[in-house]
């Protein structure tokens, strides 16, 4: 493999609780390639959300190393997006000041930064709503703005935490067909967290599953499927296999007796 | 601190709880608005027949045809003037100067354990207390009564812009960060839009303890003003003179409470209602 993208080299991270140490990662390591996609699945509690702070540059680990691009994370930077489980937009702005936000920051002129929101709105499906404030929007609309406002600032990562958790299943689906779609269009490396065995395998090159008490990886599964990926894509035997070994990576990490599932039918 | 949601604290001149259809709510503010003249009404015939019954209160015609009096002679309006011309300026002085303090508070833990003990401490002495010491060291004029005033407005607003400076939302912070904002970006583009509800809050406080303040100080030490006029009529057992400078202060403190909320609404209309 050439250079990772991402490099997680032995990261640990300790926080200190009023007297004892809470391990949230232990000796995580984990390389990421340029414009893959990887998601990360684990019970709650188990350092994820610890883990894509890290990389965004919003925590410091205290031992190992997290490398982007070949240099070790300092702070955040624009190279790397994130979206957080709780949207984030700024309620005072509305949709289009939200996707230009970042672009301001970087000085883009007044012209170019509506060009480029519109873009990304049309790209979410939000340019008809570029006007409203974020109190008017769905939780759905919501996240699709959030996306729009990360895409817009040209990251080369994207780092996403639940983006989808907080949305109803209907929804859920139809935002992953989306954000597949965006992303088929507009490569990224993207690392996404999220709790749904499901959405991990339909959206991943490659799913990461972690443990808790130490924070941990316990197993790193390929998904061979091919992009693009069409809904039928989740009814397919191989999903299927995918879905079981992810689950049980997830639920029986004990190394207790694993019960295969029953393969549900998904929502359509 | 507890802070209240001051619309929710307004009078039912606007919907209460539940949202509901355009159509209903303007019905229901229609029948509102009657019942609130309906109410004033009972209530000035109660006043009426209270004076009727021999209590020494004056009818209202009494109080109508002196506010008359007192307006066409252009005392009414001097009164005001003067009144006004105190409570705008320092309240205007002692929000200006709350703001920056409260951001700066709220921004820098080292400013904060500075100041803290002065505002607690200045919070816990009733404004017109410092009126004595004040007319002592700034003389009889305008200063002191401006400078209670604007203390008065100060503390209230500066404890809501600190709070919410502190109520910031995390994760709003670190979305600009990863935006690329650095710290003065954040603070401008983050911190101010997102306490503006809150120093609202504290305007409106300010504002309340400002007019409350600037009546009892021109009661001990003025020589023009509502609180002065009332404070004269007392000496002549003038009721009705002393009823016009009532309802006249309850009138103007009211309108601008309601011309701070239009400006609160217009500037907040982001925020979500719950
Ligand atoms: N700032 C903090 N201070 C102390 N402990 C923390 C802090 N942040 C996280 N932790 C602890 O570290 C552990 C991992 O937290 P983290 O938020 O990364 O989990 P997670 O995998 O994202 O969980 P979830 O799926 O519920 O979001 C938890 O036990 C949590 O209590
Ligand atoms: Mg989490």
């Amino acid at each position: 493999m050439a250079t990772p993208k991402i490099s997680v080299r032995s990261v640990s991270k300790t926080f200190d609780l009023a007297g004892h140490e809470l391990a949230a990662l232990q000796d995580v390591s984990l390389d990421i390639a340029d414009n893959e996609f990887v998601t990360v699945v684990g019970p709650s509690g188990c350092g994820k959300t610890t883990l894509m702070n890290i990389l965004a540059g919003l925590e410091e680990p205290t031992g190992g190393h997290a490398v982007v691009d070949g240099r070790e994370v300092s702070g955040p930077g624009p190279d790397r997006g994130v979206i957080f489980q709780q949207y984030a937009l700024f309620p005072w702005l509305t949709v289009r000041r939200n996707v230009e936000f970042g672009l301001r920051e970087q000085g883009v002129g007044r012209r170019e930064r509506r060009e480029l929101a519109d873009h990304y709105l049309r790209l979410v499906g939000l340019e008809q709503f570029a006007d409203a404030l974020p109190k008017t929007l769905s939780g759905g609309m919501r996240q699709r703005c959030a996306i729009a406002r990360a895409y817009a600032v040209n990251p080369s990562i994207l780092l996403m935490d639940e983006p989808f958790g907080a949305l109803d299943a209907l929804t859920r689906v139809n935002l992953q067909e989306q954000l597949l779609q965006t992303w088929n269009e507009e490569r990224r490396t993207v690392l996404f967290i999220t709790h749904d065995v499901d959405e991990a395998v339909f959206l991943a090159n490659r799913v990461v599953v972690m443990a808790a008490r130490p924070g941990r990886v316990f197993d790193v599964i390929d998904v061979d499927l091919p992009y693009p990926r069409p809904e039928e894509a989740r009814l397919s035997p191989e999903f299927a296999a995918l879905r079981n070994r992810v689950w049980r990576a997830v639920h029986h990490q004990d190394g207790g007796p694993a019960v295969v599932p029953q393969p549900s039918v998904p929502t359509a | 601190m507890q802070l209240t949601d001051p619309r929710r604290a307004a009078p039912a001149v606007t919907t209460g709880g539940t949202p509901a259809p355009a159509r209903r709510r303007r019905r229901w503010r229609g029948r509102s608005l009657v019942l609130n003249l309906v109410s004033i009404v009972l209530g000035v015939a109660g006043w009426e027949t209270l004076a009727l019954l021999g209590y020494t209160l004056p009818t209202p015609a009494a109080v109508a045809r002196r506010a008359g009096e007192l307006v066409a002679d252009g005392t009414l309006a001097d009164d005001v003037r003067a009144s006004l011309r105190r409570v705008v300026l320092g309240f205007a002085l002692g929000t200006a100067a709350a703001v920056p303090v409260g951001f700066l508070m709220g921004w820098y833990a080292t400013a904060r354990a500075l100041i803290e003990p002065w505002i607690q401490f200045f919070r816990t002495i009733p404004p017109l207390a410092i009126i004595p010491l004040a007319i002592v060291l700034m003389g009889i004029d305008e200063t002191p009564k401006v400078f209670v005033i604007f203390l008065a407005a100060f503390l209230a607003c500066v404890i809501a812009t600190f709070q919410g400076v502190v109520d910031v939302n995390r994760t709003l912070i670190d979305a600009a960060r990863v935006l690329g904002a650095r710290d003065l970006s954040i603070f401008l583009r983050v911190v101010i839009p997102a306490s503006t509800p809150f120093i609202f809050v504290g305007m409106r406080v300010g504002l309340g303890s400002a007019w409350a303040t600037l009546v009892a100080a021109e009661l001990i030490a003025a020589q023009s003003g509502l609180g002065y006029r009332m404070q004269s009529a007392q000496l002549y057992y003038d009721l009705p003179t002393i009823f016009v400078g009532l309802i006249s202060i309850g009138v103007l403190g009211l309108v601008m409470d309601r011309l701070l909320l239009l400006v609160e609404r217009r500037v907040t209309g982001w925020q979500e209602r719950r």
